[in-house]
């Protein structure tokens, strides 16, 4: 029952090695019966998920850019501003540019503000979309399956493992643009954007809150990207057909005229992130992205599960 | 055991082969009921939410349109914060620069000097924004625009008075003659202006106040129902111009049943159809807001101008405090006449050259009516050819403002019908 029918191949040997780290306490070998599974054995499982998500090079690579992109920016901005000008003639590029260089935190909301359009989200829908299928692909997701830990639990694991790559996503553009922010600019009191100043201590919380909100984001795109792995068997296909969501619905949300559509869309309200930086802050726009990531998250994650637990699993 | 089945669901209870597709179908059919359920909820919620924000009006003792007036008048709300949602619709493709809005652009695009608050105010000409507005008495104002991750904003501490713009992070620094103005009839109202006077030229009070003002035998005043309001019960106050000619249709004020505040402000094109100009509270707070609200100090590294033609501003803005177009004409301006009178004044001036740049800006001082002069060589692309005892000349046409610039250099502008303007300029 344990042996696969194709000559066993190096990933599916590794499949192997995967599933009895996740159930090692099992010692390899699981009763196809085995119920009442300890809670302790459930976490074994969403940790050993998220390991696998982040032990990836690929993971890891994606980690690598977008920590690049402040360290781009940064650099970018001390050079163009190094003989005493100012940013981009002012007003352009991304938001909170013209505040760079005053402020070093500033680095964190732009750097955010530059990768959330697409970059995070691009980064999320990869993984997001290689979790079944390419589990699937590579012909290891049958093997997850023989565990008693059922396909519910396992879809619980992939989502969890993704959303923690979302947040663990956001913070890494975060603290890279924060350090690259303190070595490159000078730190101190930061002026909102209603024109409040605040302690650079209250600065560094809401640049917190910031990175949570836009980690929070991400959650929409993820459940999407869940689902569409649950379509398919190729890995790749799953990743192309959510970065593709993506870009459809960034573009949808260009036009005037598809006004009626787009508060629906997750990307509308992604900039809403900017509203923590208003004194007092404006919560319209930050709750209507959050409901929208859960409406998100419940529509597709049910549908993930309704497809996932229904589906014949050949690979 | 077949691996490919699920491990919940009918593992080890034995199902005989025949039982397990139809079994399964339905399962399937079920679990994929889940997600369209999900939606299904989402939809309906949203669906109640809006009908039930839109119905239920609430139930006011009834009151007559004076005592209603009479009660905005009387209101003195001294402190108050909250979110306007402002939006207008002239009916313009999209707007040049150029063209404001009654007081927004008052004293704005007329001086050119300074690109910074009041050029910012005008895009509140056209598209639907998002204001924050504060207030504690008499000199602590504070109006936000947000916009997409920046902000504008204009703060009134005392005499000192500042625009922030966080996109560019420019600040622009001028000091109100506080006491000049504060006190004389209608200049209280641009007193308080005067210096933050685009500060509340956009609240819906503010609009409101001068609709009523303008309130005489050539208008019908109602009182129409009630609503609610962010959350407040309001009377609903509809103003109609008596004049034939006039392209306003109606004015309705929501105003507040408590405190007598407007709380919306919806002025309607008699051609129908959306309204000019809609200016809602969504959210209404009359406590004090907090004291940090109305401090600004420049931020590191802002640039930061000085406004250095104060007494020139202070006094342009007298002139050019008409109200809604048309309403009290910016008498003072010089080289303007105002024909007809009310809702059907026109206002009347001579261009000598460079048409379309001075047009776009004498049109301004004529307040509201700035709204119809595109600026430049966008004048030949909207006009429309007329001709009559005047000679011919250009009709420019928007839902609201009509203006008629004939060859000679006349220039008739007002919210009145194009026949009337044409029937003024014999």
């Amino acid at each position: 029952m344990w042996r696969a029918e194709r000559s066993p191949g190096r990933t599916e040997r590794r499949a192997e090695e995967r599933a009895e780290g996740r159930y090692g306490r099992l010692d390899g070998a699981v009763p196809a019966g085995a119920r009442a599974v300890s809670p302790f054995r459930q976490l074994s499982l969403f940790r050993s998920e998220i390991g696998t998500v982040f032990r990836r090079w690929r993971t890891l690579v994606l980690l690598g850019v977008l920590a690049a992109v402040p360290v781009l920016v940064g650099v970018a901005v001390k050079v163009e501003t190094g003989d005493g000008g100012t940013v981009g003639g002012g007003g352009g590029g991304p938001a909170f540019l013209s505040q760079v260089t005053n402020n070093g935190l500033f680095l964190v909301f732009t750097s955010l503000a530059a990768t959330l359009p697409f970059f995070l989200p691009m980064a999320v829908g990869v993984v997001a979309g290689d979790s079944l299928a390419g589990e699937a692909a590579s012909g290891t997701l049958r093997y997850l399956l023989v565990a008693p830990a059922g396909r519910t639990r396992l879809l619980l694991a992939k989502l969890t493992s993704t959303l923690v790559f979302c947040l663990a996503a956001t913070m890494v553009v975060a603290l890279s643009a924060l350090a690259t922010g303190a070595l490159l600019f000078p730190l101190g009191d930061v002026t909102l954007l209603s024109g409040t100043t605040v302690s650079f201590g209250e600065g560094l919380l809401r640049a917190l809150a910031v990175a949570g909100a836009v980690a929070l984001s991400l959650v929409g795109i993820a459940a999407l990207g869940l689902f569409v792995s649950t379509l398919t068997n190729s890995g790749i296909a799953a990743m192309a057909t959510t970065v593709g969501l993506l870009i459809t619905a960034q573009i949808v949300d260009q036009f005037p005229q598809l006004a009626a559509v787009q508060p629906y869309l997750f990307p509308h309200h992604w900039l809403s992130f900017a509203d923590v930086l208003r004194q007092p802050v404006y919560w319209d726009q930050l709750l209507d992205n959050f409901r929208l990531q859960a409406l998100y998250a419940a529509v597709f994650g049910s549908a993930a599960w309704a497809r996932f637990t229904t589906k014949d699993v050949t690979a | 055991m077949a691996r490919n089945e699920a491990h919940q669901g009918n593992t080890g209870s034995g199902d005989p082969a025949s039982g397990i597709a139809g079994a399964r179908g339905r399962r399937k059919a079920v679990r994929y009921a889940v997600p369209v359920a999900v939606a299904g909820i989402a939809a309906a919620t949203i669906g109640i939410g809006s009908a039930l924000a839109s119905g239920g009006d609430p139930d006011l003792p009834k009151i007559s349109a004076e005592e209603l007036i009479a009660k905005v008048a009387k209101s003195d709300v001294q402190q108050m914060s909250g979110s306007v949602k402002f939006s207008t619709d002239l009916g313009l493709p999209s707007l040049p620069s150029g063209i404001s809005l009654g007081e927004g652009g008052k004293g704005g695009k007329g001086q050119g000097a300074e690109v910074s608050p009041q050029a910012k105010l005008a895009e509140l000409a056209s598209g639907t924004h998002t204001l924050r507005v504060a207030v504690d008495g008499p000199d602590k104002q504070r109006l936000s625009i947000v916009e997409r991750a920046a902000e504008y904003s204009l703060i009134r501490n005392g005499d000192q008075v500042w625009a922030y713009d966080s996109g560019s992070n420019t600040v622009h620094h001028s000091t109100a003659p506080s006491g000049k103005g504060a006190k004389d009839g209608k200049g209280g109202r641009d007193g308080k202006g005067g210096a933050a006077g685009e500060t509340l030229g956009a609240s819906p009070q503010e609009l409101a106040k001068k609709a009523l003002d303008a309130v005489g035998d050539s208008t019908s005043v109602a009182v129409d129902g009630t609503a609610k309001v962010a959350g407040r019960d309001a009377y609903q106050l509809t103003v109609k111009p008596k004049a034939a000619e006039s392209t306003v249709g109606a004015v309705r004020i929501a105003v507040d049943a408590k405190t007598g505040t407007p709380l919306k402000f919806t002025l309607a094109a008699k051609s129908g159809g959306k309204p000019v100009v809609d200016a809602a509270f969504t959210k209404v707070d009359f406590g004090k807001p907090s004291a940090s609200t109305f401090d600004f100090t420049p931020p590191k590294g802002a640039k930061v101008t000085e406004d250095k033609d104060l007494e020139g501003r202070a006094e342009h803005r007298a002139e050019g405090m008409p109200g809604l177009p048309g309403l009290s004409g910016g008498s003072g301006a010089p080289g303007l006449d105002v024909l007809g009178k009310d809702w059907a004044s026109i206002a009347h001036f001579t261009v000598p050259k460079d048409l379309g740049e001075d047009a776009g800006k004498a049109a301004e001082k004529a307040g509201g009516a700035g709204k119809s002069a595109p600026a430049g060589g966008l004048f030949e692309k909207f006009g429309s050819k007329v001709s009559g005892s005047f000679g011919s000349g250009q009709i420019f046409s928007t839902r609201l403002v009509n203006a008629l610039i004939t060859d000679n250099g006349d220039v008739y502008v007002g919210a009145v019908t194009k026949d009337a303007l044409i029937a003024a300029a014999k």
